[in-house]
C-alpha cells in the first residue's frame, strides 16, 4: 500500500516539477545542444559540474505566433544599461547604414546594422528620440526587436553649440589628415557631427 | 611578602638543582605578574605575542571584507546592468557548445589579486576541461588568459597553448571602451572558429557559477545555418546594408565578441569582490576562534601559576593579597 502510495507521490511530483519551478529552461532549441555538451564533458571532467551556458540565463523568448501581433516588444540595451527592456510599443525606426528603417509588428525577421542616427521609438502618441552611435538592429519573427547599440542619449540632451564646434572641428582634421588612418577617424568625426546636428533639426 | 616566598624558593632550588641561575634569570622578566610565575613565565609571553600577532591578522581581515563589500556594492549595479547586452545575440544566434570546430581558442577570465577564495581555480578547472573537451586529431584548442592567476597556474602545464596574456585588467576603472579595445586585440592576434570564455558569472553573494559562453566565427555560423539545426532559421533573416552576408556577419560577430567579453569581465569582477568578502569573512572568525582559545590558554596558565604562587605562600603562612583568579588573568573574551 505504501509502495503504492511512494510511487504515486513521486509521479506527481515529477509532473507537477516542471510547472512548480519558475526558471525552467524550456527553450525550443537549447535542450539538445545543452545535452551533447553535458554529456561530452561527462566523459572528459566527470567529476566537476559542467559550466553553466548563458542561455539557461536567459528568459526563453515566445514562438513565433500565427497571426500577426499588435504590439512590438523592444529590448534597447547599452553596455551599461537596459533603455527599454520588453516594452511594447507600435513601431520604431532605427537608422540602419541604407537608411532610416521602420520596424512594424510583424516585420520580415532581418539583421541590421546601424550608423550613427536618430532613433524614434512611437508609442501610441508617444514619441521618444535617442540619438544611438552605432550598433546592430535585430528583428525576429515573433515581432521582437533587439537594438544594441553602443552609445545612446536623449535627444533634449544634446548641447547644439558644441555639435556645430565639433563639426567645424572635424572638417578641418579631415582636410588637414595625412594618413590613411587619420582621414577615416576624421571622417568617422564628420559623419557622426553631421549626425547629430540633423537629427537635433529633423 | 612573595619577594620574600621567591627568595627562599630561590634557596631552595639552589641546594637541589645545578643551575640555580635559570631560575632566577627566567623570575626576572619585565613585568610585576611574571615574577610571581617563576618559570613558567616565558610561555604566557609567547602566548600573548600570539595573541597580539591573530588581533592583528583579525583586523585586517575585516577591514579587507569591508573593503570588498565596498567594492562589490559598486560594481554589482553596472554588472546587472551589462546583462542585457548579450540576451540578444544569444536570442538570434543561440550558444553552443557543443558545437564541432577545428581552432577553439578558450578565453579565462580570472582576477590580478588573490585573497579571492576558490574562483580562480575553478576557472583554471574549467579551462583545463574544455581543453581536453576541444582537443583532439583534428582539432586543437589555444588559452588566451586575463588576469594574473589563471597564467600563473596555467603557465605551468599548458605553457605551449598559451596565445595571449593580458593582466592589470582593473587597474582603470572598467568601461566598454577598454573591453571593446581588448576584444579588438585578441581576434586581431588569434586565429579561431570558436571562441569560448569561461568566467565566474555572479548569482549572489555566496553563489558564483562557472559560466562558458561560446562565439562562433562567421564562417562557423554559415556553415552551422546551412546544416540546419540550431542556426537553421538565420538564412530567413533578411541582412540590412553592408554589401554581403558575410560583412555583416564578421561584424556581428566582433560586436557579439565585444559585448560578451565585457559582461564577463564585469561578473567575474563581481564574483572576485564577493568572493574575497566571503573569504575575509571566515578568516576573521577563525582568527576570533584562535583568540578565544589562546586567551583560555592564557586564562589557564595565569591561573596555574597563581595557584601555585598562592599555595606556596599559604603552605608558607605567608597568605597573599591577591588570589587565583586575579586581574592577571584575562576575564572574558572580546
Amino acid at each position: 500500500m505504501f509502495r503504492q502510495a511512494t510511487a504515486r507521490l513521486l509521479s506527481r511530483s515529477a509532473a507537477a516539477r516542471p510547472k512548480a519551478r519558475p526558471f525552467s529552461t524550456d527553450l525550443e532549441s537549447a535542450p539538445a545542444a545543452d545535452q551533447a555538451f553535458v554529456d561530452a564533458w561527462k566523459k572528459v571532467a566527470p567529476n566537476m559540474d559542467p559550466p553553466k551556458t548563458p542561455l539557461s540565463f536567459m528568459k526563453p523568448r515566445p514562438p513565433t505566433p500565427s497571426s500577426i501581433p499588435s504590439k512590438l516588444t523592444v529590448n534597447f540595451s547599452l553596455p551599461y544599461a537596459s533603455e527599454l527592456s520588453g516594452k511594447e510599443v507600435d513601431m520604431v525606426i532605427v537608422p540602419a547604414t541604407t537608411g532610416q528603417m521602420g520596424i512594424l509588428p510583424g516585420h520580415v525577421p532581418t539583421i541590421a546594422e546601424l550608423k550613427p542616427g536618430l532613433m524614434t521609438v512611437h508609442e501610441g502618441n508617444d514619441v521618444q528620440k535617442y540619438f544611438v552611435s552605432s550598433g546592430f538592429a535585430l528583428v525576429h519573427a515573433n515581432s521582437y526587436a533587439d537594438i544594441i547599440a553602443v552609445e545612446a542619449v536623449p535627444v533634449n540632451r544634446i548641447d547644439p553649440n558644441l555639435v556645430q564646434k565639433g563639426l567645424a572641428e572635424f572638417t578641418q582634421k579631415l582636410n588637414s589628415a595625412s594618413t590613411d588612418l587619420e582621414k577615416a577617424e576624421a571622417q568617422i568625426g564628420v559623419d557622426v557631427h553631421s549626425a547629430l546636428s540633423s537629427a537635433l533639426s529633423g | 611578602m612573595a619577594m620574600a616566598a621567591l627568595r627562599r624558593e630561590g634557596k631552595r632550588f639552589a641546594l637541589s638543582s645545578p643551575n640555580p641561575i635559570n631560575v632566577l634569570r627566567s623570575s626576572l622578566a619585565p613585568s610585576e605578574e611574571q615574577m610571581s610565575l617563576g618559570v613558567r613565565g616565558i610561555s604566557t609571553q609567547i602566548v600573548r605575542n600570539r595573541m597580539k600577532s591573530v588581533k592583528n591578522i583579525q583586523k585586517i581581515t575585516k577591514a579587507m571584507k569591508m573593503v570588498a563589500a565596498s567594492k562589490l556594492r559598486a560594481i554589482q549595479v553596472r554588472a546587472e546592468n551589462s546583462r542585457g547586452l548579450w540576451q540578444p545575440f544569444t536570442a538570434l544566434l543561440g550558444d553552443i557548445p557543443s558545437v564541432d570546430v577545428k581552432k577553439n581558442v578558450i578565453v579565462t577570465i580570472s582576477s590580478d589579486k588573490g585573497l579571492c577564495g576558490g574562483i580562480n581555480s575553478t576557472s583554471v578547472k574549467i579551462s583545463r576541461a574544455m581543453h581536453r573537451l576541444t582537443s583532439g586529431p583534428d582539432k586543437e584548442s589555444t588559452y588566451v588568459i586575463l588576469g594574473e592567476k589563471a597564467k600563473a597556474q596555467l603557465i605551468r602545464d599548458s605553457r605551449n597553448f598559451i596565445e595571449l596574456s593580458i593582466t592589470e585588467l582593473q587597474k582603470n576603472f572598467l568601461n566598454y571602451t577598454q573591453v571593446s579595445v581588448l576584444a579588438e586585440e585578441i581576434l586581431k592576434n588569434v586565429e579561431y572558429d570558436a571562441l569560448r570564455v569561461v568566467f565566474n558569472k555572479f548569482q549572489s553573494v555566496v553563489s558564483f557559477l562557472p559560466t562558458t559562453a561560446t562565439i562562433l566565427s562567421p564562417e562557423v555560423v554559415e556553415r552551422e545555418a546551412e546544416a540546419g539545426g540550431k542556426l537553421g532559421d538565420l538564412d530567413a533573416y533578411e541582412i540590412e546594408g553592408g554589401e554581403t552576408k558575410s560583412e555583416i556577419l564578421q561584424n556581428l560577430a566582433e560586436f557579439q565578441f565585444s559585448c560578451v567579453m565585457f559582461n564577463a569581465v564585469m561578473e567575474n569582477a563581481c564574483s572576485e569582490q564577493g568572493a574575497r568578502m566571503s573569504a575575509m569573512d571566515s578568516s576573521s572568525r577563525n582568527a576570533g576562534e584562535m583568540l578565544d582559545r589562546l586567551t583560555l590558554t592564557y586564562n589557564s596558565i595565569v591561573d596555574d601559576a597563581e595557584c601555585g604562587a598562592f599555595n606556596r605562600l599559604r603552605i608558607f603562612g605567608d597568605l597573599p593579597r591577591f588570589g587565583p583568579a586575579s586581574s592577571n588573568s584575562i576575564v572574558g573574551t572580546q
